[in-house]
């Protein structure tokens, strides 16, 4: 203490300066929040001066590019419609995505829309949102709520039915065969719903049958790193692997390269099925080295501003809209490749 | 026990190496060739080669954290500074006419090089010029380092096709993977450089006490600046080894939580978390073992939803075992009486974040329970 008190005015310069800095990081941090949450100026009006729909939308945040994809594919399809969207990112944070809602209630839009980043803790915004009259869809997730009136539809992927269509293609590949099929399993993130229910979904139908074995099965967090790291593992320590099934692409494509490192031939001695429906994973497909890609399908805007206008007009919509969604082979991925936008 | 083995038993790396060959030997159990190394395409092949390789961007990440942690500070900012690495070499390959072009990727290599050290010393700066506590300073660059490496890629996970590129996390250098090749001359060099020169007893000293350190001449802010720059180039060179290695640069997901094991590895090889000493030979052990670890669960099928526990046991045991403290308490119980050889043991008792290793005799605690108790 002694040395400090020989420079006292020092340290508490530093104190001021540290804090200042801290304080300027603080706002400008929040600054660009935001700026991101406020909504685009429009002029409410459309060419023939009648007044536009008003969409407010919330988005979880843009942690990858499916989510890109998918707010790219909302703000095209409310543009087409001649909807005014209101855009928020929530930036993974449900607080946000609360405030923004709140917001969109205040400016008297006229449908919200929002892909919740959690499933519980949404009752008391949406009741306030039911409260003025404000239809609420919710798209890609849904939420747990008692009350099903809080929302008026649901549209998004059903993932169990994903890993279903995985595992579907894979029985009736192995249709005519005999022996015992190894599967090695990539799971996406831990505790996940998509990691969760493309499990289920696949594991469900496929084990049913004893020929199918699940010989190995870890998590590679959904990213390419991890997939090819455990895929890397799994290569050694099972020398009968046939069949791998990844949680997305992005761990199929680490294990591609991973396949290819340890001198086998994906498609060949490893045949491949995935899900997403990225582009990189069709060039692999027409490369021969994915055998069938599981679509789930980001761009769901168009479907979206169907619901919008329904729900403007007070039309009757479906408690759950599923978004459309293909099973893609190798044989049709060519021509698929140049319609993939994502 | 003969003294040979007490002594043994009390060098500080003794716990940590026990326990990777124990995981080593597990993995035979699994997987019968796991030892075999082949030579396969002109290169080495083999399960422990992969441990290598693979574990070759975080013995890099904890080198340089193993220097910042000896001056007593942290660098929480590695893991945005790896994914921001990669993003800028990628994104600058992704742009040449000709991604094969070896001076376009050189180019872009240093430039991501560059960028990074220019955060390292910004991290310095923040910590050594205005005097903020490190977790802090770092935790700034942490936080917002991940959102810029997404801003350089804008989201998207860029992806090149680049052979020399691909050299640096993937390739081969006389029939070793050049990751490794880099990761050994960097820790080979440090070691040389801050053992064979003052700078090592220097960084120790502003680990120990700063001030007084800078009373008696020692450049204290250089030092530290330095000290982080070089992190952050370690943290790069990392980054440029996981990009390259798949091919690709994901600002969202790469080098995630790498900071934590890189701590965890300087903690393993016996660094305090106190600063003031440090063990370069530790560190290296530390990342090999948590790599080991990482190559065990997928090969022993440890489920995915008890990975992170198991792995947790695992760190625990190691150490609890590296503590002094602990090993006195716990197995002078179950050998009551132990000869005074052992004891007499050269123990550099540092071990873990009891920061034990400033209490004087590590030796004297293992003679009765009761001291143990009491440090």
């Amino acid at each position: 203490m002694s040395l400090t008190a020989t420079t006292p005015a020092r340290p508490r310069t530093r104190k001021t300066a540290a804090t200042l800095l801290a304080v300027a990081l603080c706002m400008s941090l929040a600054a660009c929040g935001g700026a991101g949450k406020k909504a685009p100026a429009g002029s409410g009006t459309d060419a023939n001066g009648a007044k536009k729909l008003v969409f407010g939308f919330s988005q979880v945040g843009s942690e990858s590019g499916w989510r890109a994809a998918n707010t790219k594919s909302i703000q095209d399809a409310a543009k087409a419609a001649g909807f005014e969207l209101k855009f928020s990112d929530a930036q993974q944070k449900q607080e946000n995505q609360i405030a923004a809602i709140r917001t969109f209630i205040q400016q008297k839009v006229d449908v919200i829309g929002f892909s919740p980043v959690v499933v519980t803790g949404w009752d008391t915004v949406l009741k306030e949102a039911k409260a003025a009259g404000i239809p609420v869809i919710l798209t890609d997730r849904a939420i747990d709520t008692q009350d099903k009136t809080l929302y008026k539809t649901f549209i998004g992927s059903d993932f169990v039915k994903e890993g279903t269509a995985a595992g579907q293609w894979l029985v009736d590949a192995e249709k005519s065969g005999t022996g015992t099929v190894n599967i090695a399993e990539l799971e996406g993130t831990t505790g996940s719903a998509p990691a969760i229910d493309r499990k289920k979904g696949f594991e469900d139908l496929v084990l049913k049958d004893p020929r199918f074995k699940l010989v190995a099965d870890q998590t590679g967090d959904f990213t390419r790193a991890k997939g090819k790291e455990v895929m890397t593992a799994f290569l050694k320590a099972h020398k009968d692997i046939n069949i791998l099934f990844a949680h997305n692409d992005d761990m199929a494509m680490g294990a591609i390269q991973a396949i290819e490192e340890a001198g086998l031939k994906p498609g060949k001695d490893i045949r491949i099925v995935s899900i997403d429906g990225v582009k990189d994973a069709f060039q692999a497909m027409v490369d021969g080295k994915i055998e069938v890609v599981v679509e789930c399908n980001p761009l769901i805007g168009p479907q979206v501003m169907d619901l919008v206008r329904k729900l403007k007009d007070k039309a009757e919509v479906p408690a759950r809209v599923e978004s459309k969604e293909g099973v893609f082979t190798k044989d049709k991925a060519a021509a698929e490749l140049p319609n993939r936008q994502y | 026990m003969p003294p040979t083995v007490a002594r043994l038993a009390g060098h500080r790396l003794f716990w940590p190496l026990a326990l990777l060959a124990a995981l080593l030997v597990t993995n035979v159990a699994y997987t019968p060739d796991f030892f075999s190394i082949q030579i396969r395409d002109g290169h080495l092949f083999g399960s422990l080669v992969d441990i290598l390789r693979l574990g070759s961007p975080l013995l890099l990440v904890a080198l340089g954290m193993t220097l910042v942690i000896a001056i007593g500070g942290i660098d929480l900012s590695v893991g945005a500074v790896v994914a921001i690495s990669g993003a800028v070499a990628c994104l600058n390959i992704s742009d040449l006419a000709d991604q094969q072009s070896v001076g376009g990727v050189v180019v872009a290599v240093l430039l991501a090089l560059g960028v990074c050290v220019a955060l390292g010393v910004w991290n310095g700066v923040l910590v050594a010029g205005i005097g903020m506590q490190p977790i802090i300073a770092t935790l700034i660059l942490m936080v917002a380092g991940r959102g810029v490496a997404q801003m350089i890629t804008s989201g998207r996970i860029v992806t090149v096709n680049s052979e020399p590129y691909h050299l640096i996390g993937g390739g081969y250098e006389l029939g070793l993977p050049l990751s490794v090749v880099i990761a050994a001359a960097v820790l080979v060099l440090t070691g040389l450089v801050v053992r064979r020169t003052a700078l090592g007893l220097l960084l120790e000293s502003v680990g120990g006490n700063r001030e007084a350190s800078r009373l008696v001449g020692i450049r204290a802010r250089g030092l530290t600046i330095a000290v982080y720059a070089f992190c952050a180039l370690c943290a790069a060179g990392a980054g440029l080894m996981v990009s390259s290695n798949v091919a690709a640069a994901d600002g969202n997901n790469a080098g995630l939580w790498i900071e934590l094991d890189a701590i965890l590895a300087v903690v393993i090889g016996g660094t305090s978390l106190t600063g003031g000493r440090f063990h370069l030979g530790g560190t290296a052990i530390g990342a090999l073992v948590i790599q080991t670890l990482s190559t065990t669960v997928y090969t022993v099928g440890v489920p995915p939803e008890s990975t992170l526990v198991f792995k947790a046991l695992v760190v625990m045991a190691v150490c609890l075992l590296q503590s002094p403290a602990f090993r006195a308490k716990v197995l002078s119980r179950k050998l009551p009486r132990r000869s005074d050889t052992g004891v007499g043991a050269p123990a550099a008792g540092t071990a873990t974040s009891t920061g034990s290793s400033r209490s004087s005799t590590p030796a004297s605690a293992a003679q009765s329970p009761k001291e143990a108790t009491t440090l």
